[in-house]
């Protein structure tokens, strides 16, 4: 594939752009024909038949049915190939792949965030690898944005209180533009992102450093940290107040009811599989509404997290 | 024989500032329009001199981003709203409806008057909440960005719906004129093509006006009720109000754009001096295209996160707006074959109007076509897009329309040259300012950015620098009209040959438009069967008989 930009289109960087770009240029070809048929009809007949003298009676040529049909059908068969075209590129980016790398994305006042599935949470600036099926999927914090990679040609709006997606698959490594391009307020023109797409070994050991986040810390130190990134912070006190779970206050190794009529131990056990499987043990008094963590957390993180609650025990305990 | 301003004249009689206060004359409500319309438009064309200059580079040039962002929802919203949307219908169109059917009025002269000063009570209010809270949202008032940022969405949408009443009360007076009091003889088919266009566009804006007013309720119901309906917060769904907007505001295009296709059909009719090609199919396709208009909304929102099916609908849809557009340029085209046209300044405009409409009309094609309107939507090529249909359209057959009907609206001539000449010079900057935009938009540039990526910056100097030839175009066109209001040459009759019945009565026309009941004594566009007879008037003005052009100025001789 060409990879240089041209006069009228930025490189083509993605699976999907040859098709767009295929029609874009075939549209452009038309249109000019067409133009430059219009045109050059004008300028011949405004020279040609130009007024010569006194008024006089000009004989009439006013309809020709056959003229009428031509340029009534010539026109349709044109735009219903566009129109086939278009539909069938579109649905090709509507249509989202079945595997790959998926990426969380919100986008907010003016900032793009992008949550991995290792766990690493950037800002702005972001990495996939080369040659590999990418799907975002997307939300907004607050207003309309929308997520525009040129060299990708995809394009996708991001809205609250909703997912949209958008997939692509780069076909060269670079770094490419991320615009907003859904009016978003004073800095919508500064909400501007890159996309790093690297190499399947450059992208393995980028996204292991980048999720290496808090290995070296102190284990609940990092479990502090985790408690409000992972946002534990909202159904979880540390004051003893209830919200929508039990409050951490306290909590370590104390005795629970559970739904089923056993009880348990909040250990180290039961705590890892409450976070990883919220729904086996229910304590009673409590809704099963917390969401699983499966794959969001590795061990050394929820040994942290272990470690914080352990904590919240010990500050209180004395 | 010598031209003098007839005594008996709507200008003239009757007297004093009151009398136009309170006019119920269709022709002075039709000026007391273009005076208002006019200073909308110099005032958000400033604005637009002011976006270009402040993107001249990226980064802070004259404004900050928030300024920025303020001038251009300004720009947007009075250029719309306050500015096309009136402009043919209820200025030029007021006053040449009931001169071209043979009619004394419109039908509602009162109402006729109402709309202009709703016009007016809405346009200050308007402008007033836009300034009043900084509203800068564009002139699009998205939900939720417009909602939670107390910016002052309800009140605009008030002010967008005041001015549609007065679109409405313009709409009804033009249908029923057009029903019951056309000239006697003077069947459908013998309607100036330019009055198929004004009822095509009557229609829409009766039909489509109406959603603003239900959009508006349930701005209010969610807003002090707290009924969730646009904001997400409340569990409402922000996509919505793109549907109610566009429902309306999608029409609204082309109450913007139908009058001007009606007045390039008068212009090539009348300088081509050739009975108009396929009248049929180019009044039809007006109505067509006004049907069309209700069902394509939702191709503004191929990037909303709406269904695929419904996107496939609305592609599919747009694209059958192309043909009935081809054919009225393709009959235009056919009515020059072998005619004998007279390049006059307001031709002049029709074939600069075919040029640029042609290139807005097929950029349209690459938006309709929906794996590429992906990758355009809100770029640049939207902004140049509808620039091209909207300023290279509707503003440019707006001056040609001016330019035909000056002399029977004053009775005074402009002067020719300088009339070409400015129509060069805004031909000029148009493609300059707005050309480069394509490619800035096909290249990935979007739309309403304070500041850019280096790369784009040589293609948005140029589009500036091609803005301000722009702007002295529209001075320069702008000073010659009022010089000739005051030191131009009196105007004959018919000026132009033309054979569509406002040219029947005196310039300016006659308070009651003409003197006698009009009865048809020949179709609009006969110039096979009928010819006026105006070589006096033109030696008198300094016209070449021989020629047709403008040669030596001949008054003395004429006079003997």
């Amino acid at each position: 594939m060409e990879n240089e930009g041209t006069v009228w289109l930025p490189p083509a960087n993605s699976t999907i752009a040859e098709d767009v770009d295929g029609l874009f240029y075939w549209i452009l070809d038309t249109s000019i024909i067409i133009f430059a048929i219009v045109i050059l009809l004008m300028a011949v007949f405004t020279w040609r038949y130009r007024r010569r003298g006194k008024d006089t009676l000009t004989p009439a040529k006013d309809h020709n049915n056959f003229l009428e049909a031509l340029w009534t059908i010539i026109p349709t068969g044109l735009i219903m190939v566009a129109f086939f075209w278009g539909f069938s590129g579109y649905m090709k980016m509507r249509v989202m792949p079945l595997e790959g790398t998926e990426i969380k994305v919100t986008g907010q006042k003016w900032f793009w965030s992008y949550q991995y599935e290792e766990g690493a949470n950037l800002t702005n600036d972001f990495a996939v690898p080369v040659n590999k099926p990418v799907t975002l999927t997307m939300s907004s914090a607050d207003v309309i944005h929308s997520f525009y990679v040129p060299n990708f040609r995809i394009k996708m709006d991001v809205l609250p209180n909703r997912y949209t997606k958008v997939w692509f698959e780069p076909t060269h490594e670079g770094v490419f533009d991320v615009f907003c391009t859904e009016y978003c307020g004073q800095a919508h023109s500064e909400m501007v992102g890159k996309v790093h797409v690297l190499s399947e070994e450059n992208y393995a050991a980028w996204i292991d450093s980048v999720s290496r986040f808090g290995e070296d810390l102190p284990p609940a130190e990092l479990g502090e940290i985790l408690y409000v990134k992972k946002a534990c912070v909202t159904c979880h006190s540390l004051d003893g107040s209830i919200v929508q779970g039990p409050s951490f206050l306290g909590a370590w190794e104390r005795d629970i009811q559970l739904t089923d009529g056993t009880t348990a131990i909040m250990d180290e056990n039961y705590l890892r599989e409450s976070i990883i499987n919220p729904r086996a043990k229910i304590h009673v008094g409590y809704q099963p509404v917390m969401p699983t963590y499966q794959g969001q957390l590795k061990d050394y993180e929820l040994d942290g997290l272990i470690a914080f609650i352990k904590q919240v025990k010990q500050q209180t305990g004395q | 024989m010598s031209m003098v301003m007839p005594k008996m004249n709507y200008l003239a009689e009757p007297k004093g500032l009151w009398s136009w206060i309170v006019t119920y004359d269709h022709k002075r409500i039709g000026l007391l329009y273009l005076a208002a319309i006019t200073l909308f438009f110099a005032i958000a064309g400033f604005l637009a001199i002011l976006i270009r200059t402040e993107l001249l580079y990226p980064g802070q040039d004259i404004m900050d981003a928030n300024t920025y962002n303020q001038v251009f929802t300004l720009h947007g919203a009075i250029m719309i709203f306050l500015f096309i949307i009136p402009s043919i219908p209820a200025a030029l169109g007021n006053f040449v409806l009931p001169l071209m059917i043979g009619a004394k009025d419109v039908a509602f002269p009162k109402l006729n008057l109402a709309s202009w000063y709703i016009y007016v009570f809405g346009s200050i209010f308007a402008i007033y909440s836009i300034l009043a809270s900084a509203v800068d949202t564009g002139w699009t008032f998205y939900t939720p960005y417009s909602t939670t940022t107390g910016t002052a969405v309800i009140s605009m949408t008030l002010g967008a719906f005041i001015l549609g009443f007065s679109s409405i009360f313009t709409g009804i007076n033009f249908i029923v004129t057009v029903h019951k009091m056309r000239a006697p003889g003077m069947t459908w088919y013998k309607l100036p093509l330019m009055i198929w266009a004004l009822y095509a566009t009557a229609l829409i804006q009766v039909m489509a006006t109406p959603v603003l007013a239900i959009t508006l309720l349930l701005l209010v119901l969610e807003r002090w009720l707290g009924v969730g309906i646009f904001d997400p917060a409340l569990g409402g769904d922000p996509v919505l109000y793109q549907h109610f907007f566009w429902f309306y505001s999608h029409p609204a295009v082309y109450i913007m754009i139908l009058p001007a296709l009606g007045i390039i059909s008068e212009l090539i009719a009348t300088f081509s001096h050739k009975k108009i090609f396929g009248y049929k199919f180019i009044a039809y396709s007006s109505l067509a295209i006004a049907f069309t208009s209700f069902l394509v909304w939702a191709h503004h929102m191929f990037t909303s996160g709406q269904s695929e099916l419904a996107a496939m609908i609305f592609s599919f849809i747009t694209f059958f707006v192309g043909v009935p557009t081809g054919i009225k340029i393709f009959n235009w085209l056919l009515t020059m074959y072998k005619a004998q046209i007279d390049l006059r300044t307001p031709m002049v405009y029709a074939l600069s109007f075919i040029f640029l409409f042609t290139i807005g009309g097929l950029t349209g094609i690459f938006l309709g076509a929906l794996s590429v309107d992906i990758h355009l939507h809100d770029t640049y090529f939207i902004v140049a897009h509808f620039h091209y249909v909207m300023m290279g359209g509707t503003v440019i057959a707006f001056l040609g329309g001016l330019h035909f009907w000056w002399p029977k609206m004053f009775g005074k001539l402009y002067n020719e040259t300088a009339g070409r000449i400015g129509a060069a010079i805004i031909f000029v900057g148009f493609n300059m300012t707005f050309l480069p935009q394509f490619v800035l938009g096909s290249q990935g540039m979007p739309r309403r950015y304070w500041t850019y990526v280096d790369a784009y910056q040589p293609l948005h100097a140029f589009s500036s620098y091609g803005s301000f030839i722009l702007g002295l175009g529209f001075i320069l066109v702008f000073v010659y009209l009022m010089h000739s209001l005051i030191w131009g040459r009196q105007a004959p009759k018919n000026i132009w040959g033309s054979l569509t019945m406002e040219w029947e009565t005196t310039s300016p026309p006659h308070p009651h438009n003409f003197e006698e009941d009009k009865v048809l004594q020949h179709g609009p566009y006969d110039y096979d069967k009928v010819l006026i007879d105006r070589d006096e008037a033109l030696t008198d003005y300094g016209y070449d008989t021989t020629t047709g052009e403008p040669g030596e100025h001949r008054e003395s001789v004429a006079k003997e």
